[in-house]
């Protein structure tokens, strides 16, 4: 059973690489019951949809869009 | 090598030079912060300005002038960081105070105990709908001073990933980091970034 830490670092590490299904259930496991962590996976969310409407290609001119 | 802003001055009633002013100041913050030397941000400002301000009359609203100087910015500094390996300004790993080994100074003591579960008072709250601070400039006041309160290179880290763009393997290129270390500056920077967040902005409590 994964850690709040551990669980909090596999959330940080999917928005660089893919996890592993056993990584990918673990976490799923944990959260499902750690509201602590869910709400920590949500706004890890929120912050990258932040800061990525302020990224060039989101605005207005939308004939350029490239997805990183 | 300082222009005069009002040189770039557009129509009245759009930006003043006061805000010209301020944003070259961000600008120049922001550049430096990511490239570690002064003369390539002041250049790497200079020509974003000097791109940008071709067009000034057309912005109404000072949000969106800023938020176009600074895409045009953040391209050029994306540029420069790709293109560089190795930079003279640049601490090597072994000067590196903050590069992601798991017993150094800035380690996730604060947010979890020893068993590794959150700490009483650092379990995240829920924030509520952030659809609308995109366009909310106190919001973004409030988060470049978390940002700027990271520490050691989890700031830069989390910039060059989250605002300038790169991708992991781009970002060990250019600062000798190994993937190791990259991931856990991220989670060291992404978890006092949402804590910041969370006590001086959404103020749910931590």
């Amino acid at each position: 059973m994964l850690s709040c830490e551990q669980a909090t670092r596999l959330m940080s590490e999917r928005q660089e690489r893919p996890l592993s299904f056993s990584e990918k259930a673990s976490l799923k496991l944990h959260t499902s019951i750690c509201t602590g962590c869910r709400e920590f996976g949500r706004q890890m969310d929120d912050l990258r949809k932040l800061l990525s409407g302020q990224k060039p290609e989101n605005k207005a001119d939308s004939s350029d869009q490239s997805d990183k | 090598m300082t222009q005069d802003p009002s040189s770039f001055a557009p129509k009245a009633g759009a930006v003043t030079d006061k805000q010209l002013v301020e944003l070259r100041r961000q600008m120049v913050a922001f550049a430096t912060l990511q490239l570690s030397d002064a003369h390539l941000a002041e250049d790497a400002v200079q020509e974003a300005l000097a791109g940008a301000l071709k067009n000034a009359e057309s912005f109404a609203r000072q949000a969106s002038l800023r938020t176009w100087v600074f895409a045009i910015l953040k391209h050029k500094i994306a540029d420069i960081l790709r293109g560089q390996y190795r930079s003279p300004s640049q601490s090597s790993a072994s000067g590196c105070k903050d590069c992601g080994s798991d017993d150094d100074e800035f380690s996730t003591d604060n947010f979890f105990d020893q068993r590794g579960h959150w700490q009483a008072g650092a379990t995240p709250r829920k924030w509520g709908s952030t659809d609308q601070l995109v366009d909310d400039e106190q919001f973004w006041r409030v988060f470049d001073t978390c940002l700027e309160a990271l520490p050691g290179e989890q700031g830069r880290v989390f910039m060059m990933r989250e605002h300038i763009g790169l991708d992991a393997h781009e970002i060990c290129n250019a600062l000798e980091l190994t993937s190791a270390n990259l991931h856990v500056l991220l989670h060291r920077a992404r978890l006092r970034l949402r804590d910041c967040l969370s006590e001086h902005w959404f103020a749910a409590g931590v």
